[in-house]
């Protein structure tokens, strides 16, 4: 397995994957910013900025979220976020174990790469989730309070603006959680880099 | 006693509180049956004519806004000369001077709450007084005929913010009003601010005495009306743990509404969201444990995975 080299990234996933890394994490630095916004603090970028990149990074993220939802729809990439319920928690289960105990017993991995199985069943689980409920959710929220018109003014008897600020935010901590794990996950390869190459070469 | 006895009683009691009602609604009738309407008529005893004129705007009451106001148990006479009980009005009576707030509310113990006194002194140090000490007044910012303590009764924090913004409108967005307390240009009030991100949602949302006063700690509302050079520009004075907002109406409110419910932040929480200040202590400290949870165990893995690859 480890010889055969497959072409896993065509070039359009990797403009996506990167233009969605690299806006992710300014949002999410200008993010913490304005969530904890003061002005003493010398690790925190100023909140004027803040406002304005989180603004401008908000729009170009939701339009790069437009190209992965095209490309996955006309190309066979959307086939890999496809799940079948059935057996689900076991596979799930089967690659959690994997990556708890199995790989320190150097066992081989319970679900090998394949041009047809790109993700690992854990993997498939939290990108689908991810990508298709945690970014139209954050979308939809953040484009919610940039047209704060667009609001319910009240929510059960609370600001429709909080709720839809604390969303974001909640949604925004776990994604911000996902991506930790997702680069750390990455440095478990055939050397540390080689994922990371992976996605800028496009081969595995 | 017999039935038929205390349903008489009742009667009484019943049609004396009606007479009593009916005479307070009525007490400023002979006034305003002209001065709430936009005509009056009179009767011209010389030449036995009515005539009908139309009533200054700016002698108009709205009856509604006054009844519900402060002031609005009062009879015009209580603060206005006895002698406008005659029609014709003697042309004298507009030279009348009016009260100010301390004439009637200074050193009552009843009072004591709405520090009057110190509210003056704050007056007489804002730019308003020192550009036009002649003109202004407190009557040019509270009317005295509809003005009300919003901040105290409102239920929305929103409500109180139009009401207020309202006052400063009334001569900042109205030519007319605004050359009556100086020789100054007009200020164009949306190009002033056009520096200001979200403009609408700002004015909305935010009291113009938020920015445009100086901070007082013992007074709900400073005020010291600053020069604009000193106005509040920085973002973070108010995007900020430590939030300006919450030093005047949300500290107010927010006091009011612990008192209630007994939870802190109440009220901030409830009617407003302001990035940078809404902060949710729990909600922090949840993200804290769940973030060092997960760097917990990267780390550990990392290790497993060290350890086991020697």
């Amino acid at each position: 397995m480890a010889n055969e080299k497959l072409y896993l990234y065509p070039l359009w996933i990797r403009i996506w994957h990167w233009l969605n890394a690299a806006l992710f994490i300014i949002l999410l630095l200008t993010g913490i910013s304005m969530q904890y916004s003061n002005p003493e603090n010398p690790f925190l970028i100023s909140f004027e900025l803040s406002v304005q990149l989180h603004n401008i990074c908000g729009i170009a993220l939701s339009i790069n979220y437009l190209l992965f939802i095209f490309g996955n729809l006309f190309t066979s990439n959307g086939k890999q976020y496809k799940m079948k319920t059935k057996g689900l928690f076991k596979r799930l289960y089967d690659q959690s174990v994997f990556y708890l105990f199995g790989m320190f017993k150097k066992q081989d991995p319970p679900f090998p790469i394949s041009l047809e199985n790109k993700f690992n069943p854990l993997q498939r689980f939290i990108y689908s989730t991810a990508m298709y409920i945690g970014f139209p959710i954050i979308i939809a929220s953040g484009m919610a309070m940039l047209f704060p018109e667009i609001i319910i003014p009240q929510l059960f008897g609370v600001s429709g603006l909080l709720v839809t600020a604390l969303l974001h935010a909640i949604i925004g901590f776990v994604l911000s959680l996902f991506l930790f794990i997702h680069i750390y996950v990455c440095t478990i390869g055939n050397s540390i880099i080689s994922n990371f190459r992976s996605m800028i070469t496009g081969w595995h | 006693m017999k039935p038929s006895k205390l349903l008489l009683g009742c009667m009484c009691l019943l049609l004396s509180f009606s007479l009593y009602a009916q005479k307070e609604v009525n007490k400023n009738h002979s006034c305003l049956k002209c001065h709430a309407h936009r005509t009056y008529k009179y009767m011209n005893e010389d030449f036995g004519m009515e005539i009908k004129e139309s009533m200054c705007s700016n002698r108009m009451i709205d009856t509604l806004a006054y009844q519900q106001s402060n002031h609005g148990m009062f009879k015009c006479t209580d603060c206005h000369s006895p002698e406008y009980e005659t029609f014709p009005h003697s042309g004298n009576l507009r030279m009348e001077l009016m009260y100010a707030c301390n004439d009637c509310h200074a050193g009552d113990p009843e009072y004591a709450k709405f520090h009057f006194e110190a509210i003056e002194e704050a007056f007489y140090e804002s730019m308003h007084y020192n550009r036009s000490p002649d003109a202004f007044t407190c009557w040019s910012c509270h009317n005295p005929h509809t003005y009300k303590t919003q901040a105290r009764i409102g239920e929305k924090i929103s409500e109180t913010v139009s009401y207020d913004n309202n006052i400063c409108l009334s001569c900042h967005a109205d030519v007319s009003k605004y050359e009556l307390l100086t020789e100054r240009e007009n200020i164009n009030i949306l190009k002033s601010h056009e520096w200001l991100p979200n403009q609408e949602l700002h004015f909305k949302n935010v009291r113009c005495i938020e920015c445009h006063t100086q901070l007082s700690d013992s007074l709900l509302v400073s005020h010291v009306v600053m020069p604009k050079d000193s106005a509040i520009r920085e973002c973070t004075s108010c995007h900020s743990a430590n939030s300006h907002l919450m030093a005047s109406l949300y500290r107010y409110k927010s006091l009011e509404s612990r008192k209630g419910s007994g939870f802190l932040n109440a009220v901030i929480i409830n009617d407003s969201y302001v990035i940078g200040a809404n902060r949710n202590k729990y909600l922090n400290i949840l993200s804290v444990v769940i973030f060092g949870l997960v760097l917990i165990g990267i780390f550990t893995h990392t290790i497993f995975r060290i350890f086991k690859s020697k």
